[in-house]
Protein backbone atom coordinates (compact mmCIF):
# COMPACT_ATOMS: atom_id res chain seq x y z
CA UNK A 1 0.00 0.00 0.00
CA UNK A 2 1.08 3.64 -0.29
CA UNK A 3 5.05 4.12 0.37
CA UNK A 4 5.42 1.80 2.89
CA UNK A 5 5.87 -2.08 1.24
CA UNK A 6 3.60 -3.67 3.98
CA UNK A 7 1.69 -3.01 6.62
CA UNK A 8 3.85 -4.17 9.00
CA UNK A 9 6.46 -1.31 7.97
CA UNK A 10 3.60 1.08 8.00
CA UNK A 11 2.79 -0.07 11.51
CA UNK A 12 6.53 0.65 12.42
CA UNK A 13 6.79 4.22 10.67
CA UNK A 14 10.65 3.78 10.19
CA UNK A 15 11.01 2.61 13.82
CA UNK A 16 9.20 5.82 15.09
CA UNK A 17 6.00 4.42 15.96
CA UNK A 18 5.62 5.18 19.64
CA UNK A 19 6.11 9.32 18.52
CA UNK A 20 3.72 9.22 15.20
CA UNK A 21 0.97 6.81 16.76
CA UNK A 22 1.43 8.59 20.28
CA UNK A 23 0.54 12.15 18.36
CA UNK A 24 -2.17 10.78 16.28
CA UNK A 25 -3.66 8.96 19.57
CA UNK A 26 -3.83 12.05 21.78
CA UNK A 27 -5.55 14.22 18.92
CA UNK A 28 -7.96 11.76 17.61
CA UNK A 29 -8.58 11.51 21.55
CA UNK A 30 -9.15 15.50 21.81
CA UNK A 31 -11.32 15.49 18.87
CA UNK A 32 -13.66 12.70 20.65
CA UNK A 33 -13.54 14.63 23.51
CA UNK A 34 -14.62 17.48 21.88
CA UNK A 35 -17.54 15.97 20.18
CA UNK A 36 -18.74 13.95 23.80
CA UNK A 37 -18.74 16.96 25.31
CA UNK A 38 -20.90 18.54 22.83
CA UNK A 39 -23.17 15.59 22.62
CA UNK A 40 -23.09 15.25 26.13
CA UNK A 41 -24.45 19.09 27.21
CA UNK A 42 -27.18 18.56 24.72
CA UNK A 43 -28.27 15.81 25.94
CA UNK A 44 -28.33 17.30 29.56
CA UNK A 45 -30.04 20.54 28.56
CA UNK A 46 -32.97 18.47 26.33
CA UNK A 47 -33.54 16.00 29.50
CA UNK A 48 -33.84 19.51 32.09
CA UNK A 49 -36.10 20.58 28.94
CA UNK A 50 -38.26 17.69 29.31
CA UNK A 51 -38.32 17.72 32.49
CA UNK A 52 -39.39 20.99 32.74
CA UNK A 53 -42.21 20.57 30.27
CA UNK A 54 -43.83 18.10 32.41
CA UNK A 55 -43.83 19.76 35.39
CA UNK A 56 -45.96 22.68 33.73
CA UNK A 57 -47.82 20.54 32.44
CA UNK A 58 -48.49 18.56 35.63
CA UNK A 59 -49.62 22.41 37.04
CA UNK A 60 -51.90 22.91 34.33
CA UNK B 1 -6.11 68.06 35.60
CA UNK B 2 -7.42 68.95 38.66
CA UNK B 3 -9.37 65.84 38.48
CA UNK B 4 -6.44 63.74 37.86
CA UNK B 5 -4.36 65.18 40.85
CA UNK B 6 -6.79 64.71 43.19
CA UNK B 7 -7.23 61.44 42.76
CA UNK B 8 -3.71 61.13 43.13
CA UNK B 9 -3.36 62.81 46.02
CA UNK B 10 -6.15 61.33 47.79
CA UNK B 11 -4.65 57.87 46.54
CA UNK B 12 -1.31 58.81 48.03
CA UNK B 13 -2.70 60.09 51.08
CA UNK B 14 -4.72 56.54 51.71
CA UNK B 15 -1.77 54.76 51.02
CA UNK B 16 0.22 56.65 53.69
CA UNK B 17 -2.09 56.40 56.48
CA UNK B 18 -2.68 52.90 55.81
CA UNK B 19 1.25 51.66 55.48
CA UNK B 20 0.63 48.07 55.62
CA UNK B 21 -0.69 48.31 52.07
CA UNK B 22 2.79 49.58 50.89
CA UNK B 23 4.91 47.65 53.19
CA UNK B 24 3.81 44.76 52.94
CA UNK B 25 4.22 43.69 49.00
CA UNK B 26 7.65 45.29 49.56
CA UNK B 27 8.01 42.81 52.63
CA UNK B 28 6.96 39.87 50.04
CA UNK B 29 9.28 41.08 47.90
CA UNK B 30 12.21 40.35 50.22
CA UNK B 31 10.83 37.16 51.28
CA UNK B 32 10.82 35.86 48.19
CA UNK B 33 13.96 36.79 47.26
CA UNK B 34 15.27 35.29 50.70
CA UNK B 35 14.26 32.18 49.71
CA UNK B 36 16.21 31.62 46.95
CA UNK B 37 19.55 31.02 48.85
CA UNK B 38 17.67 28.61 50.80
CA UNK B 39 16.12 26.72 48.42
CA UNK B 40 18.69 26.85 45.49
CA UNK B 41 22.13 27.42 47.03
CA UNK B 42 23.91 30.27 48.64
CA UNK B 43 26.72 30.30 46.52
CA UNK B 44 28.33 33.11 44.93
CA UNK B 45 28.50 31.87 41.59
CA UNK B 46 25.33 30.37 41.65
CA UNK B 47 22.68 32.96 43.20
CA UNK B 48 24.82 35.85 40.49
CA UNK B 49 23.86 33.69 38.25
CA UNK B 50 20.28 33.89 38.43
CA UNK B 51 19.35 37.19 40.33
CA UNK B 52 18.33 38.69 37.35
CA UNK B 53 15.69 36.22 36.77
CA UNK B 54 14.78 36.55 40.66
CA UNK B 55 14.87 39.88 41.41
CA UNK B 56 12.60 40.62 38.11
CA UNK B 57 10.09 37.61 38.94
CA UNK B 58 9.71 38.16 42.51
CA UNK B 59 9.28 42.37 41.74
CA UNK B 60 6.26 40.66 39.36
CA UNK B 61 4.57 38.82 41.89
CA UNK B 62 5.01 41.76 44.67
CA UNK B 63 3.01 44.08 41.79
CA UNK B 64 0.40 41.30 41.05
CA UNK B 65 0.12 41.42 44.80
CA UNK B 66 -0.86 44.69 45.09
CA UNK B 67 -3.50 45.25 42.50
CA UNK B 68 -5.82 42.63 44.18
CA UNK B 69 -6.87 46.28 46.25
CA UNK B 70 -6.43 48.82 43.46
CA UNK B 71 -10.40 49.35 42.78
CA UNK B 72 -11.45 47.66 45.84
CA UNK B 73 -11.99 49.97 48.18
CA UNK B 74 -13.91 52.36 45.60
CA UNK B 75 -16.00 49.97 44.00
CA UNK B 76 -16.93 48.76 47.58
CA UNK B 77 -17.80 52.36 49.38
CA UNK B 78 -19.38 53.21 45.94
CA UNK B 79 -17.27 56.20 44.49
CA UNK B 80 -16.75 54.25 41.55
CA UNK B 81 -20.22 54.12 40.98
CA UNK B 82 -20.61 58.48 41.57
CA UNK B 83 -17.64 59.15 38.93
CA UNK B 84 -19.24 56.58 36.65
CA UNK B 85 -22.38 59.40 36.59
CA UNK B 86 -19.98 62.40 36.78
CA UNK B 87 -18.94 63.61 33.93
CA UNK B 88 -15.34 63.15 34.59
CA UNK B 89 -13.69 60.83 32.26
CA UNK B 90 -12.98 57.24 33.73
CA UNK B 91 -10.09 56.52 31.68
CA UNK B 92 -8.31 59.58 33.48
CA UNK B 93 -9.25 58.24 36.87
CA UNK B 94 -7.80 54.59 35.33
CA UNK B 95 -4.53 56.78 35.17
CA UNK B 96 -4.08 58.73 38.44
CA UNK B 97 -5.09 55.17 40.50
CA UNK B 98 -2.50 53.69 38.55
CA UNK B 99 0.26 56.25 38.80
CA UNK B 100 -0.32 56.24 42.27
CA UNK B 101 -0.30 52.73 42.98
CA UNK B 102 3.12 52.68 41.08
CA UNK B 103 4.59 55.01 43.27
CA UNK B 104 3.67 53.47 46.17
CA UNK B 105 4.62 49.37 44.49
CA UNK B 106 6.54 49.34 41.38
CA UNK B 107 8.74 52.78 42.02
CA UNK B 108 9.37 51.74 45.61
CA UNK B 109 10.54 47.83 44.81
CA UNK B 110 13.30 49.81 42.24
CA UNK B 111 14.38 51.74 45.06
CA UNK B 112 14.27 48.90 47.01
CA UNK B 113 16.19 46.38 44.64
CA UNK B 114 20.21 47.42 44.75
CA UNK B 115 19.71 46.06 48.86
CA UNK B 116 18.73 42.92 47.39
CA UNK B 117 21.00 42.96 44.24
CA UNK B 118 23.44 43.11 47.04
CA UNK B 119 22.05 40.15 49.19
CA UNK B 120 22.47 38.27 45.82
CA UNK B 121 25.88 39.06 44.55
CA UNK B 122 24.74 40.70 41.45
CA UNK B 123 27.77 42.21 39.75
CA UNK B 124 27.68 45.43 40.73
CA UNK B 125 28.24 47.08 36.69
CA UNK B 126 24.44 45.45 36.93
CA UNK B 127 22.85 47.61 39.30
CA UNK B 128 22.19 50.38 37.07
CA UNK B 129 20.16 47.91 34.74
CA UNK B 130 18.19 46.79 37.36
CA UNK B 131 16.82 49.54 38.62
CA UNK B 132 16.77 51.37 35.21
CA UNK B 133 15.15 48.25 34.17
CA UNK B 134 12.61 48.26 36.79
CA UNK B 135 11.99 51.79 36.81
CA UNK B 136 10.60 51.68 33.13
CA UNK B 137 8.88 48.45 32.82
CA UNK B 138 7.07 48.35 36.70
CA UNK B 139 4.31 50.93 35.04
CA UNK B 140 3.84 48.80 32.83
CA UNK B 141 2.74 45.98 34.80
CA UNK B 142 0.88 48.29 37.03
CA UNK B 143 -1.27 49.33 33.52
CA UNK B 144 -1.61 46.05 32.32
CA UNK B 145 -2.37 44.56 36.20
CA UNK B 146 -5.05 47.34 36.32
CA UNK B 147 -7.33 46.21 33.54
CA UNK B 148 -7.53 42.84 35.59
CA UNK B 149 -8.10 43.97 38.48
CA UNK B 150 -10.58 46.37 37.06
CA UNK B 151 -12.34 43.05 35.38
CA UNK B 152 -12.52 41.09 38.51
CA UNK B 153 -13.39 44.06 41.08
CA UNK B 154 -16.70 42.75 41.64
CA UNK B 155 -16.35 39.15 41.77
CA UNK B 156 -16.03 37.68 45.09
CA UNK B 157 -12.85 35.34 44.52
CA UNK B 158 -10.63 37.85 42.47
CA UNK B 159 -7.54 36.82 43.95
CA UNK B 160 -6.45 33.73 41.70
CA UNK B 161 -8.46 34.39 38.73
CA UNK B 162 -6.63 37.94 38.16
CA UNK B 163 -2.91 36.31 37.81
CA UNK B 164 -4.11 34.02 35.76
CA UNK B 165 -5.13 36.51 33.29
CA UNK B 166 -2.66 38.97 33.87
CA UNK B 167 0.45 36.59 34.35
CA UNK B 168 0.64 35.40 30.43
CA UNK B 169 0.47 39.29 29.40
CA UNK B 170 3.53 39.92 31.25
CA UNK B 171 5.37 38.18 30.04
CA UNK B 172 7.44 40.34 27.34
CA UNK B 173 8.21 42.89 30.11
CA UNK B 174 10.09 39.79 32.07
CA UNK B 175 11.75 38.74 28.92
CA UNK B 176 13.64 42.22 28.19
CA UNK B 177 13.35 43.58 32.02
CA UNK B 178 14.99 40.53 33.05
CA UNK B 179 17.21 40.45 29.63
CA UNK B 180 18.32 43.97 30.51
CA UNK B 181 20.10 43.05 33.51
CA UNK B 182 21.59 40.08 32.58
CA UNK B 183 23.21 41.93 29.36
CA UNK B 184 24.25 44.48 32.26
CA UNK B 185 25.76 41.60 34.03
CA UNK B 186 28.17 41.08 30.74
CA UNK B 187 29.08 44.18 30.36
CA UNK B 188 26.51 45.06 27.39
CA UNK B 189 24.51 48.22 26.31
CA UNK B 190 21.45 48.09 27.68
CA UNK B 191 19.70 51.06 26.04
CA UNK B 192 18.38 48.82 23.72
CA UNK B 193 16.24 47.23 25.99
CA UNK B 194 15.07 49.80 28.38
CA UNK B 195 14.38 51.94 24.97
CA UNK B 196 12.16 48.74 24.59
CA UNK B 197 10.64 48.76 27.81
CA UNK B 198 9.83 51.92 27.74
CA UNK B 199 8.52 52.05 24.27
CA UNK B 200 6.18 48.70 26.04
CA UNK B 201 5.20 51.57 28.55
CA UNK B 202 4.33 54.23 26.14
CA UNK B 203 2.26 51.70 24.32
CA UNK B 204 0.21 50.20 27.83
CA UNK B 205 -0.22 54.15 28.49
CA UNK B 206 -2.24 54.71 24.90
CA UNK B 207 -4.18 51.82 25.40
CA UNK B 208 -4.80 50.06 28.72
CA UNK B 209 -6.71 53.11 30.14
CA UNK B 210 -9.77 52.75 27.63
CA UNK B 211 -9.42 48.87 28.84
CA UNK B 212 -9.82 50.13 32.28
CA UNK B 213 -12.50 51.99 31.64
CA UNK B 214 -14.52 49.79 29.83
CA UNK B 215 -13.79 47.18 32.42
CA UNK B 216 -14.73 49.15 35.27
CA UNK B 217 -18.03 50.21 34.05
CA UNK B 218 -18.94 46.46 33.46
CA UNK B 219 -17.91 45.61 36.65
CA UNK B 220 -19.91 48.20 37.95
CA UNK B 221 -22.99 47.37 36.48
CA UNK B 222 -22.97 43.72 36.62
CA UNK C 1 -20.22 57.39 13.75
CA UNK C 2 -22.80 55.15 11.89
CA UNK C 3 -21.67 52.37 9.80
CA UNK C 4 -24.57 50.89 7.67
CA UNK C 5 -23.52 46.33 7.41
CA UNK C 6 -25.30 44.74 5.21
CA UNK C 7 -28.99 42.80 5.78
CA UNK C 8 -27.25 39.26 6.27
CA UNK C 9 -25.22 41.31 9.40
CA UNK C 10 -28.07 42.69 11.02
CA UNK C 11 -29.93 39.10 11.05
CA UNK C 12 -27.32 37.91 12.49
CA UNK C 13 -28.05 39.50 15.65
CA UNK C 14 -31.66 37.36 15.85
CA UNK C 15 -30.86 34.51 17.97
CA UNK C 16 -33.44 32.83 15.90
CA UNK C 17 -32.54 33.52 12.69
CA UNK C 18 -28.52 32.48 13.21
CA UNK C 19 -29.61 29.01 15.14
CA UNK C 20 -31.64 28.34 11.89
CA UNK C 21 -29.03 29.05 9.25
CA UNK C 22 -26.26 27.38 11.31
CA UNK C 23 -28.47 24.14 11.50
CA UNK C 24 -28.50 24.58 7.63
CA UNK C 25 -25.15 24.58 7.33
CA UNK C 26 -23.74 21.87 9.99
CA UNK C 27 -24.38 18.55 8.04
CA UNK C 28 -22.52 20.29 5.44
CA UNK C 29 -19.49 21.27 7.37
CA UNK C 30 -20.23 17.50 9.23
CA UNK C 31 -19.78 15.99 6.31
CA UNK C 32 -16.95 17.84 4.72
CA UNK C 33 -15.05 17.95 7.87
CA UNK C 34 -15.13 13.67 7.91
CA UNK C 35 -14.21 13.48 3.62
CA UNK C 36 -11.63 15.51 4.12
CA UNK C 37 -9.83 14.30 7.78
CA UNK C 38 -9.84 11.03 6.50
CA UNK C 39 -8.43 11.47 3.14
CA UNK C 40 -5.81 13.67 4.71
CA UNK C 41 -4.55 11.24 7.45
CA UNK C 42 -4.64 8.26 4.91
CA UNK C 43 -3.18 10.47 2.62
CA UNK C 44 -0.34 11.60 5.24
CA UNK C 45 0.43 8.57 6.50
CA UNK C 46 0.50 6.17 4.00
CA UNK C 47 0.97 7.96 0.88
CA UNK C 48 3.03 10.70 0.97
CA UNK C 49 6.66 9.88 0.87
CA UNK C 50 9.09 10.09 3.78
CA UNK C 51 11.39 13.15 4.65
CA UNK C 52 15.33 12.78 3.67
CA UNK C 53 16.04 14.17 7.53
CA UNK C 54 13.37 13.28 10.08
CA UNK C 55 12.37 9.72 8.66
CA UNK C 56 8.81 8.94 8.96
CA UNK C 57 8.18 10.73 12.64
CA UNK C 58 7.47 14.16 10.07
CA UNK C 59 4.04 12.36 9.83
CA UNK C 60 3.16 14.13 12.79
CA UNK C 61 3.45 17.48 10.68
CA UNK C 62 -0.28 16.38 9.25
CA UNK C 63 -1.92 16.79 12.53
CA UNK C 64 0.34 19.34 14.43
CA UNK C 65 0.66 22.64 11.75
CA UNK C 66 -3.38 22.51 11.35
CA UNK C 67 -4.11 22.58 14.95
CA UNK C 68 -1.67 25.53 15.30
CA UNK C 69 -2.89 27.64 12.71
CA UNK C 70 -6.19 26.69 13.73
CA UNK C 71 -5.35 27.73 17.75
CA UNK C 72 -4.10 31.29 16.11
CA UNK C 73 -6.70 31.79 14.20
CA UNK C 74 -8.97 31.04 16.40
CA UNK C 75 -8.15 33.52 19.01
CA UNK C 76 -8.72 36.13 16.18
CA UNK C 77 -11.94 35.11 15.58
CA UNK C 78 -12.63 35.19 19.48
CA UNK C 79 -11.72 38.68 19.46
CA UNK C 80 -13.41 39.84 16.44
CA UNK C 81 -16.62 38.25 17.53
CA UNK C 82 -16.16 39.72 20.90
CA UNK C 83 -15.59 42.89 19.47
CA UNK C 84 -18.75 42.90 17.13
CA UNK C 85 -20.51 42.12 20.46
CA UNK C 86 -19.35 45.22 21.79
CA UNK C 87 -20.15 47.15 19.46
CA UNK C 88 -23.35 46.33 18.43
CA UNK C 89 -24.28 45.04 21.34
CA UNK C 90 -24.61 41.60 19.49
CA UNK C 91 -25.52 38.60 21.89
CA UNK C 92 -24.91 36.28 19.19
CA UNK C 93 -21.33 37.32 18.28
CA UNK C 94 -20.63 37.26 22.10
CA UNK C 95 -22.05 33.25 22.65
CA UNK C 96 -20.00 32.30 19.11
CA UNK C 97 -16.94 33.61 21.16
CA UNK C 98 -17.47 32.21 24.42
CA UNK C 99 -18.18 28.67 22.21
CA UNK C 100 -14.76 29.21 20.33
CA UNK C 101 -12.81 29.50 23.36
CA UNK C 102 -12.47 25.33 24.44
CA UNK C 103 -12.63 24.25 21.17
CA UNK C 104 -9.22 27.14 20.51
CA UNK C 105 -7.69 25.59 24.17
CA UNK C 106 -8.33 22.27 23.12
CA UNK C 107 -6.53 23.01 19.57
CA UNK C 108 -3.56 24.87 21.90
CA UNK C 109 -3.18 21.68 23.71
CA UNK C 110 -3.02 19.20 20.27
CA UNK C 111 -0.21 22.04 18.73
CA UNK C 112 1.67 21.88 22.15
CA UNK C 113 1.61 17.60 22.89
CA UNK C 114 2.23 16.78 19.73
CA UNK C 115 5.35 19.23 19.06
CA UNK C 116 6.20 18.00 21.96
CA UNK C 117 6.06 14.11 21.01
CA UNK C 118 7.42 15.29 17.79
CA UNK C 119 10.69 17.03 19.63
CA UNK C 120 11.84 13.31 21.26
CA UNK C 121 13.32 11.71 17.94
CA UNK C 122 14.02 15.22 16.52
CA UNK C 123 15.73 17.17 19.70
CA UNK C 124 16.15 14.45 22.00
CA UNK C 125 14.25 15.47 24.68
CA UNK C 126 10.37 15.87 25.12
CA UNK C 127 9.98 19.20 25.81
CA UNK C 128 12.40 22.12 24.35
CA UNK C 129 12.16 26.14 25.02
CA UNK C 130 11.46 26.44 21.43
CA UNK C 131 9.71 30.02 20.45
CA UNK C 132 7.32 27.96 18.84
CA UNK C 133 6.03 25.64 21.82
CA UNK C 134 6.61 28.52 23.73
CA UNK C 135 4.29 30.77 22.49
CA UNK C 136 1.93 28.14 22.11
CA UNK C 137 2.19 27.38 25.94
CA UNK C 138 1.84 30.84 26.32
CA UNK C 139 -1.66 30.91 23.87
CA UNK C 140 -2.64 28.10 26.24
CA UNK C 141 -2.53 30.49 29.38
CA UNK C 142 -4.40 33.34 27.47
CA UNK C 143 -7.02 30.42 26.50
CA UNK C 144 -7.60 29.34 30.12
CA UNK C 145 -7.99 32.61 31.60
CA UNK C 146 -10.55 34.03 28.96
CA UNK C 147 -11.98 30.63 29.87
CA UNK C 148 -11.81 31.30 33.66
CA UNK C 149 -13.52 34.91 33.26
CA UNK C 150 -16.49 33.81 31.57
CA UNK C 151 -17.27 31.04 34.15
CA UNK C 152 -16.58 33.88 37.71
CA UNK C 153 -19.80 35.64 36.25
CA UNK C 154 -22.83 34.39 37.56
CA UNK C 155 -24.08 37.35 35.01
CA UNK C 156 -23.84 35.80 31.72
CA UNK C 157 -24.20 39.05 29.96
CA UNK C 158 -21.40 40.49 32.19
CA UNK C 159 -18.96 37.61 31.43
CA UNK C 160 -19.36 37.81 28.16
CA UNK C 161 -18.50 41.97 28.04
CA UNK C 162 -15.72 40.91 30.34
CA UNK C 163 -13.94 38.14 28.34
CA UNK C 164 -14.29 40.20 25.25
CA UNK C 165 -12.35 43.51 26.48
CA UNK C 166 -9.58 40.41 27.92
CA UNK C 167 -9.64 39.11 24.52
CA UNK C 168 -8.93 41.98 22.62
CA UNK C 169 -6.37 42.77 25.39
CA UNK C 170 -4.60 39.35 24.87
CA UNK C 171 -4.61 40.11 20.99
CA UNK C 172 -2.90 43.27 20.86
CA UNK C 173 -0.96 41.49 22.60
CA UNK C 174 -0.09 38.33 21.14
CA UNK C 175 2.51 39.95 17.99
CA UNK C 176 4.60 41.67 21.44
CA UNK C 177 4.57 38.11 23.16
CA UNK C 178 5.72 36.49 19.74
CA UNK C 179 8.20 38.58 18.60
CA UNK C 180 9.84 38.74 22.79
CA UNK C 181 9.59 34.97 22.85
CA UNK C 182 10.97 34.84 19.52
CA UNK C 183 14.05 37.20 20.61
CA UNK C 184 14.54 35.72 23.98
CA UNK C 185 14.73 32.01 21.96
CA UNK C 186 17.38 33.43 19.75
CA UNK C 187 19.25 34.74 22.73
CA UNK C 188 19.41 31.32 24.60
CA UNK C 189 19.44 28.79 21.79
CA UNK C 190 21.80 28.94 18.83
CA UNK C 191 20.20 27.83 16.13
CA UNK C 192 18.06 24.41 16.72
CA UNK C 193 16.69 22.31 14.21
CA UNK C 194 13.06 23.90 13.72
CA UNK C 195 9.72 22.00 13.62
CA UNK C 196 8.60 23.38 10.47
CA UNK C 197 11.03 25.53 8.70
CA UNK C 198 12.52 23.02 6.45
CA UNK C 199 13.93 23.06 2.68
CA UNK C 200 11.21 23.57 0.49
CA UNK C 201 8.44 20.67 0.96
CA UNK C 202 7.57 18.87 -2.46
CA UNK C 203 3.92 18.66 -3.35
CA UNK C 204 3.51 15.47 -2.45
CA UNK C 205 4.09 16.38 0.87
CA UNK C 206 2.29 19.33 1.17
CA UNK C 207 -0.82 18.73 -0.69
CA UNK C 208 -1.97 16.18 2.52
CA UNK C 209 -1.15 19.04 4.30
CA UNK C 210 -3.68 21.50 2.82
CA UNK C 211 -6.21 19.13 2.87
CA UNK C 212 -5.68 18.73 6.58
CA UNK C 213 -5.70 22.38 7.49
CA UNK C 214 -9.13 22.37 5.36
CA UNK C 215 -10.81 19.40 7.04
CA UNK C 216 -9.51 21.22 10.68
CA UNK C 217 -11.42 24.09 9.78
CA UNK C 218 -14.56 22.15 8.35
CA UNK C 219 -14.23 20.15 11.87
CA UNK C 220 -13.69 23.45 13.83
CA UNK C 221 -16.62 25.20 12.15
CA UNK C 222 -18.66 22.35 12.62
CA UNK C 223 -17.82 22.30 16.35
CA UNK C 224 -18.32 26.19 16.67
CA UNK C 225 -21.80 25.80 14.93
CA UNK C 226 -23.11 23.10 17.52
CA UNK C 227 -21.70 24.54 20.64
CA UNK C 228 -23.24 28.08 19.24
CA UNK C 229 -26.69 26.77 18.82
CA UNK C 230 -26.82 24.93 21.52
CA UNK C 231 -25.80 27.98 24.15
CA UNK C 232 -28.41 30.19 21.77
CA UNK C 233 -31.06 27.72 23.35
CA UNK C 234 -29.73 27.85 26.99
CA UNK C 235 -29.75 31.53 27.25
CA UNK C 236 -33.20 32.10 25.24
CA UNK C 237 -34.61 29.64 26.63
CA UNK C 238 -37.84 31.08 28.02
CA UNK C 239 -38.53 32.39 24.22
CA UNK C 240 -41.46 31.15 22.64
CA UNK C 241 -38.82 29.89 19.27
CA UNK C 242 -36.82 27.53 22.16
CA UNK C 243 -40.07 26.54 23.51
CA UNK C 244 -41.34 25.58 19.86
CA UNK C 245 -37.61 23.83 19.38
CA UNK C 246 -37.42 21.82 22.76
CA UNK C 247 -41.87 20.31 21.41
CA UNK C 248 -40.06 19.21 18.58
CA UNK C 249 -37.44 17.34 20.02
CA UNK C 250 -39.71 15.55 22.44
Amino acid sequence: MGYFNSFSEFLDMGGHALYVWLSYAITLGIFILNLLSLWFKKRAFFKLAKRQTKREQRSL
Amino acid sequence: MNFFTAIVRRDLVLALRNRNEVVNPLAFFMIVIALFPLAVSPETAVLSKIAPGIIWVAALLATLLSLDGLFKSDFDDGSLEQILVSPQSLALLAIGKVLSHWLMSGFLLALLSPLLAIMLFLPSQAVGALVGSLLLGTPTLSLIGAIGAALTVGLRKGGVLISLLVLPLYIPVLIFGAGAVQAGVMGMPIAGYLALLGAMMVFSLMFAPFAIAAALKLSIRN
Amino acid sequence: MKINMPRWFYQLASPKWSYDIMGMLLPWFAIAAGLLLTGGIVWGLAFAPTDANQGNSYRIIYIHVPAAILAQSCFMLMALAGGIGMVWKMKVAHIVAKSAAPIGASMTVIALATGAIWGKPTWGAWWVWDARLTSMLILLFLYLGIMALYSAFENKASGDQAAAILTLVGLVNIPIIKYSVEWWNTLHQPASFTLTKKPAMPPEMWMPLLVMVLGYYCFFGFLLMARTRLELLERENKSSWVIAVINEKI
